[in-house]
């Protein structure tokens, strides 16, 4: 599953494929979730918590605190994984995921759940508040960095152009946005019904330091972020390329896998593909 | 009201937590603040939902910024992102809006403050204050700094009238200022037009009306018990409004009647039905043709409290023959009454 990319660490690609197990075993407990929205972010997510995010649990509350946040909250499976993987919380809470009485809800709730900056779910939103977190520590002089996280198909949405012209005019160096190009959106593929290409001079000329990558490759991951956060005086987008469903075959670039839980063969498969003996272990 | 605004807060921005965002709207106004507090000003340009979710994000470093742009522009066109970012997330920061009613009233519909509250007045966490004059917009700005959490505060433009005497006591969110005392009508206002409501109730009294006066300025929360307090002892409710009734205060007053079994108090609203006004000139000239200038107040009044007085005759007849009818049950023969 992690053939095609370069070895950074093996711990990373071990915590990688572990994240996929965790969110397959969450979404079939919680009978659906977007599953593929959120392999296609988890290589990003666990090279950026192992590697760059200055956050750890107990430091929630401190203004010195990189941020992120996902603005394409529909992938929350992944975050919250990650989350529970670096004892935000206990790993056996991603159990309740999405079921009554749980503070792990389809779309992340920031009042609820250690880590969580802000609570997305509306496509647009999470983007520009990561602009006012990196403004903030702008002006007020902190080390802390704003990690953003957005789909392809949210850049559709007219807010995300109105913040990368801000952040640009604000020369917010300490802002990260990282576009998880699948090129897949709720109904399709996001170049039949509005394309965003070429997104690289998109945002390039809107002021913004480009770099593009295989958002499933570590190591090519992991130099980027380091460069982006070297640059001055400008935000950088990097516009990683990734596979929806990234670990599982026949999800992989399908779009009706953007909502459907695997039947029962299908799920065989999955834990197969996933290295999973007891799917009912994993969140244990 | 917009000059007292940013003089208020020109002097709160000494608590350098305090940002005030702009949406490219207040060329000249700010001057003296950008002059004073230059690291506290910053225009972000005509993009509003960024606007709005950029404070939120602010908000949660520690920052209180106050987001200042024209009503539609401010609350309407970014709507989602005041009810996601701001209220749902909880977030500290203050939505300033200017152009409260028809205080543009040269510039049409576009710019006209006659929804807002409605689609506010419903959002949890947001509270909502609508000052009467510029004394009281000082005292609401501050009210919004004080207070931890979201806040929408509507203001007119310009010159508007003084509204409170100098004795106006504290300005306190949820809590009803009492303008003027009466016995037979109760005018609940709130904004500019209150103005025009006290010599309406100048004008009532010249009829024998005794008229009570309340402003209204939290309209979120709102002081049920003020509200309350008029039905039972006074009966007769008149809500006067430059907004919608549909969502402002009428329909808020005549919800919280509802909520306190006082469903029986006479209640009239006037302010717009699901209207524009697509006229120009001054604000008197568009008060003038929706009937809300004074005198359309003091019509409405009076036609109230006769309607209060007739039914409260009407309903001491009826009073007096059910206690006739129990009389004569009483009187029946014991062993008469059906099981």
């Amino acid at each position: 599953m992690t053939n095609s990319s370069t070895c950074l660490d093996p711990d990373i690609a071990a915590s990688a494929l572990r994240l996929r197990q965790m969110v397959l075993a969450m979404a079939v407990q919680a009978g659906g979730a977007h599953l593929t929205p959120a392999y296609s972010i988890i290589d990003l997510l666990t090279v950026i918590y192992a590697r760059h995010l200055n956050l750890h649990p107990g430091s929630e509350t401190d203004p010195d605190r990189d941020r992120l946040v996902l603005s394409k909250g529909h992938g929350c499976a992944a975050l919250y994984a990650i989350l529970a993987e670096r004892g935000f919380f206990p790993v056996r809470d991603l159990k309740g995921f999405c079921s009554a009485g749980s503070k792990l809800g389809g779309h992340p709730d920031m009042h609820k759940i250690p880590g969580v900056e802000a609570s997305t779910g509306s496509l647009g939103h999470g983007f520009c508040s990561a602009i006012g977190m990196a403004l903030a520590a702008k002006l007020q002089g902190r080390s802390a960095r704003t990690f953003a996280i957005l789909g392809d198909g949210e850049c559709q949405e007219g807010s995300i152009w109105e913040g990368a012209m801000a952040a640009a005019q604000l020369e917010l160096g300490n802002l990260l946005a990282i576009v998880d190009a699948n090129g897949l959106q709720g109904m399709g593929r996001v170049e039949n019904i509005n394309t965003l290409e070429p997104l690289c001079d998109k945002w390039s000329s809107f002021g913004w330091d480009t770099m593009e990558i295989d958002g499933h490759d570590h190591a090519a991951i992991d130099a980027a972020i380091t460069r982006a956060f070297n640059v001055t005086g400008r935000p950088t987008v990097l516009i990683a390329r990734t596979i929806k469903g990234k670990g599982v075959s026949y999800m992989e670039g399908e779009a009706i896998w953007h909502y459907r839980l695997p039947n029962e063969t299908e799920l065989e498969q999955a834990c197969a593909q996933l290295g999973i003996d007891d799917l009912n272990s994993v969140l244990t | 009201m917009r000059n007292a605004f940013i003089a208020e807060l020109t002097e709160l921005a000494e608590d350098e937590r305090l940002i005030t965002l702009l949406a490219d709207n207040g060329i000249i106004v700010y001057d003296e603040y950008a002059r004073r507090r230059p690291k506290q000003l910053l225009n972000l340009g005509i993009a509003e939902s960024n606007l709005i979710a950029m404070a939120a994000g602010m908000a949660g470093s520690g920052f209180i910024p106050f987001v200042y742009s024209i009503i539609p522009f401010l609350v309407m066109r970014p709507y989602e992102f005041v009810r996601d970012d701001i209220c749902y997330q909880n977030r500290n920061v203050k939505l300033v809006g200017i152009g409260a009613g028809y205080a543009y009233s040269t510039l049409g519909p576009t710019h006209h403050g006659t929804e807002d509250v409605s689609i506010l007045s419903c959002l949890p966490n947001l509270t909502i204050l609508s000052p009467a004059d510029p004394l009281e917009t000082r005292q609401a700005t501050r009210a919004a700094h004080e207070h931890e959490g979201p806040v929408y505060l509507r203001i007119g433009t310009g010159r508007n009238p003084d509204v409170l005497d100098g004795d106006s006591g504290a300005f306190t969110i949820g809590r009803a200022r009492l303008l003027r005392e009466g016995s037979d009508l109760a005018i609940l206002s709130h904004g500019t037009i209150l103005s025009e409501v006290l010599v309406a109730a100048k004008q009532l009294e010249r009829q024998g009306i005794s008229t009570r006066v309340l402003n209204m300025h939290s309209l979120s929360p709102l002081d049920s018990a003020a509200v309350v307090a008029a039905a039972k002892e006074i009966g007769t409710i008149l809500t006067v409004e430059e907004h919608s009734i549909f969502g402002g205060l009428g329909s808020l007053v005549a919800t919280t009647l509802m909520e306190s079994q006082c469903g029986d108090a006479n209640l009239k609203l006037m302010g717009l039905k699901r209207r524009f006004c697509e006229s120009y000139g001054s604000v008197e000239d568009l008060r003038k043709e929706l009937g809300l200038l004074a005198t359309d107040i003091a019509r409405a009044g009076a036609e109230l409290a006769r309607e209060r007085a007739a039914t409260k005759q009407t309903s001491r007849a009826a009073g007096a023959a059910d206690v006739r009818q129990i009389d004569q049950a009483d009187i029946q023969p014991a062993g008469t009454h059906k099981a």
